[in-house]
């Protein structure tokens, strides 16, 4: 058996490799699938920050995502209309450019992350799994109810972004544009996890008052990591919505705050390429099973609950070793 | 006499009908030990988590250093330089003893908000944490994750890393509970030579390590001082006796 | 706004209100005895309401269609507990999560596999499909009124045997100590199964009265859930009390809010952006009065730290 490491790495490259494998055999479909699974991988690692290491169990995630999502489209339309977006205080032009996106998009996430953060971060345990659920209902019965971009419909934006240098619309370039964020996004992350921060939001998952006794606020812990872990959710969310070129409420949705702790703990939890194995397989179990049976979601369900059941270190879990102990 | 450096003055606090400090007021000057003793239910934990900042008095104050600490938290405490250690050991259980070390060194630095460098890569830091682990003799163990570790090695991890916060006073909740002969031996001895560095209030059970550390003694009864004094004046106090007779007996 | 028509608007708040707490009560009490998150519970509302469907069409009756709804969910709830839950006792509230995720997945599906996705229609019974008219003059759909006094009754009876008869003494020694009731000879495994039927067949009695106005639909348990989610979060988790006056709050605001708040806007915009405006906020209130609860009582209203 590999060891974890080795694994992650093995795991990590396999989706450029099934990337450049579909380009060489002109599938186009697989290439865009392959996408799929980095930018939801890549909104899974943003909540693992705070589930994993944090011990947050958030299932609201979705609002970040939905944010991210719903930042592009609104910019997008308004540089599609030429018609500016005019706040009444403030007047913002449209834009098609993904950098000023990505950066509207994690700002917007960071911001809400930090009030819903405020909030909910003052209860533990289930009334915080509840709580975030709840803000996830908000904002999804909101972009229902308000019509200015499209309501129930969703909004369509009919050419993708523009990222200096790249021509997006080539899906394996689009693809490439967002691994390299992936792997980005994984580097700091990892970083974060060994720095002096992620010890301290490591302990006071395991022991809150150990992490005061030595000086420290578990609560500003936490809610930073919240306010990170929100913001990349954002950032994948404006990939999401680039990659389909549409975006509606379904972002916001409560299943997809479930799917995001679904990638994470089938890939196993507490491990940082955790919710990229997860995300992967899911997108691949998702693309097998449709194709065997209108009510795949059955097979899924079973899946997900044995692996809950009974094997608890994931996939990475189950088909490594671990690494040799090191500090 | 000096002034304290832990000062508690006539706290109390009740739950319902239940007064569980009752008008406690104690002092700890540098140097020395000064051992809180009492019979189960007592109040002991109620007046410790007053103490600490987990719990807030109903009336008294709390000084530390010659700062009224009463209205803050623990974290703030613990920064102004309160050291505890916990009867129910409280470490993080997956981290490796260097890493429970290190995050003492990470509070004391009151520096957390570093996301990007390595904190095992940081010498400062790991040198205070290393330093702290070697003076409780767990240096072997320091790879070895918390919850491999006996339960004496984790009350030496416990000392380990509020050594490493440098605090102005020790607070610590029976730190022999569990340890055996040979561990409370050796606890006592360190105690002892700790005792310079900065005071401890110590809360024990363990009434020959009390008897042999402390340079006084309070007995906590029913929420109540009902007395304090050195170790002869408590062994000879009748009120004492009464409390404690059928208890334990004192040595 | 007429007087009656906001007195309708009451009434239909204290409807769905008390449908909530059916909800509500369920999910609260398994949270509070044996410690569990059951995402799961707005499946055995949807199964109430199939099975009642599926009974009303095959016999026209409706009574046998409210048993069955009771039946069928309590029986899936003993399936469920004894098959999945019973292992998640003792597990995280992640763990318990993604597994009643994962019942959710199957049940939905599986509902969906035996149905189809195409909605079933539950009628009200012939007896209370008009209106009654009320004192005062308001006439008032006489069924939905049926199902507020069901409701009220029920809830009378939970409490009645909660706080009355031997098994609501061991639910609540089992909220407080669980290895207390285990020394006092009470088999607790019967008992968390005991529970646990019972919420689901609340559940599923909401799910069978709530489908006779509204249609009956796979993924129709869901939002009500996330709403008696809101509702035992406001009420305190683990109180029954709570749940009620949590429950009534929550549909009273819901109910008003999508009324009342496009009516007040209009008064400082026009009718047409007030009707928008006013709703997309409506959406949000019951969100809003959970945050402001919460900033005053992070517990709830009668939870306990």
């Amino acid at each position: 058996m590999l060891r974890e490491r080795t694994f992650n790495i093995v795991a990590f490259l396999a989706l450029p490799l099934v990337a450049s494998i579909a380009l060489a055999l002109d599938e186009p479909f697989i290439i865009s699938l392959a996408t799929r699974a980095a930018i939801l991988a890549l909104a899974a690692v943003g909540l693992n920050l705070a589930l994993g290491l944090g011990g947050l169990v958030s299932l609201g995630h979705a609002v970040f995502f939905g944010l991210g999502g719903y930042a592009m489209g609104i910019l997008a339309s308004h540089a599609q209309s030429y018609v500016p977006l005019d706040l009444g205080f403030i007047v913002i032009e449209g834009t098609k450019s993904m950098p000023i996106i990505w950066l509207v998009a994690v700002v917007v996430s960071a911001a809400t992350a930090l009030l819903i953060g405020l909030l909910a971060l003052r209860t533990a345990g289930v009334y915080f799994i509840m709580i975030t659920l709840a803000f996830g209902q908000m904002f999804y019965y909101f972009t229902i109810s308000w019509p200015a971009y499209g309501g129930e419909d969703g909004l369509s934006i009919y050419v993708r972004n523009d990222f200096p240098g790249l021509n997006t619309l080539d899906p394996i370039q689009f693809f490439g544009l967002v691994f390299a964020v992936l792997a980005a996004v994984l580097w700091v992350m990892g970083r974060i996890e060994r720095s002096p921060f992620g010890l301290a939001l490591g302990a006071a998952r395991q022991n809150a008052v150990r992490v005061e006794t030595v000086g420290l606020s578990p609560f500003r812990l936490r809610l930073v990591a919240f306010v990170i872990s929100g913001a990349v959710t954002g950032l994948a969310g404006a990939l999401f919505a680039d990659l389909n070129r549409f975006v509606s409420p379904t972002m916001f949705s409560w299943q997809m705050s479930g799917e995001f702790i679904i990638f994470i703990v089938l890939g196993g939890i507490g491990r940082l390429y955790g919710p990229v194995v997860g995300a992967c397989l899911f997108v691949l179990l998702e693309h097998l099973l449709s194709g065997i049976s209108d009510f795949w979601l059955i097979y899924l369900g079973t899946v997900l609950l044995l692996v809950v059941l009974f094997a608890r270190g994931g996939v990475i879990g189950a088909l490594s070793k671990p690494d040799a102990t090191h500090d | 006499m000096t002034d304290p450096l832990l000062d508690i003055q006539a706290l109390s606090k009740s739950f319902g009908a239940l007064r569980a400090t009752a008008d406690v007021s104690l002092a700890l000057v540098p140097g020395e030990i000064h051992a809180l003793i009492g019979p189960n239910g007592a109040g002991k934990s109620t007046l410790i988590q007053q103490i600490a900042g987990g719990l807030a008095p109903d009336a008294g104050r709390v000084i530390l250093d010659g700062r009224d600490v009463t209205g803050l938290n623990t974290a703030d405490r613990a920064r102004l330089g309160l050291g505890r250690t916990f009867q129910i050991s409280a470490l993080a259980m997956e981290n490796t003893v260097l890493q429970n070390a290190m995050l003492g060194s990470v509070g004391a630095a009151r520096n957390a908000w570093r996301f990007l460098q390595p904190v095992m890569g940081d010498a400062r830091l790991r040198k205070q944490a290393e330093a702290s682990i070697e003076r409780v003799g767990l240096e072997e163990a320091a790879n070895t994750p918390v919850s491999a570790l006996s339960h004496g090695q984790r009350r030496l991890l416990e000392v380990a890393v509020a050594l490493t916060l440098d605090p102005k006073v020790f607070l610590m909740d029976e730190p022999m509970a569990g340890l055996g002969a040979e561990g409370t031996a050796r606890m006592t001895d360190f105690l002892g030579d700790l005792r310079k560095e900065a005071p401890i209030l110590l809360v024990e059970h363990d009434m020959d390590a009390v008897f042999a550390l402390a340079d006084r003694i309070s007995v906590l009864v029913s929420g109540k001082i009902i007395a304090t004094g050195t170790p002869d004046q408590i062994r000879r106090n009748d009120d004492v006796r009464t409390a404690y007779l059928g208890d334990e007996v004192l040595p | 706004m007429t007087t009656l028509l906001l007195i309708e608007q009451v009434l239909n708040g204290l409807q769905s209100g008390i449908m909530l707490f059916l909800m509500a009560a369920g999910l609260t009490l398994i949270f509070g005895v044996m410690g569990l998150i059951n995402l799961a519970h707005g499946s055995l509302y949807m199964i109430g309401a199939f099975a009642a469907a599926a009974v009303a069409a095959a016999t026209g009756s409706f009574l046998l269609a409210l048993i069955a709804s009771l039946v069928a969910a309590a029986a899936a709830g003993v399936v469920i507990e004894v098959g999945v839950i019973r292992r998640l006792y003792d597990r995280d509230h992640l763990d318990q999560v993604l597994a009643t995720f994962a019942l959710i997945l199957i049940l939905s599906e599986g509902t969906r596999w035996l149905f189809g996705s195409f909605p079933l229609y539950l009628d009200v019974p012939a007896a209370l499909a008009g209106p009654v008219t009320l004192p005062g003059g308001i006439a008032y759909p006489a069924y939905r009124l049926v199902i507020i006094l069901v409701g009220l009754v029920l809830a009378v009876g939970l409490f009645l045997l909660i706080g009355r008869t031997r098994i609501g003494i061991q639910i609540r020694a089992g909220e407080a100590d669980r290895e207390m009731i285990a020394a006092l000879g009470v088999n607790i495994s019967r008992l968390y199964t005991l529970v646990f039927a019972l919420g689901a067949a609340l559940a599923g009695l909401a799910g069978a009265l709530v489908g006779a106005i509204q249609s009956v639909q796979v993924g129709m348990g869901e939002p009500v859930l996330i709403l008696a989610f809101v509702v035992i979060v406001i009420g305190g988790i683990g109180s029954i009390k709570g749940a009620l006056v949590g429950a009534l709050l929550v549909g009273l605001t819901d109910t008003l809010g999508g009324v009342l708040l496009p009516l007040a806007l209009s008064g400082i915009m026009d009718a047409s952006s007030a009707t928008t405006v006013g709703s997309a906020l409506a959406s949000m209130l019951i969100y809003v009065l959970m945050a402001v609860v919460l900033i005053f009582r992070p517990t709830g209203l009668y939870g306990t730290a």
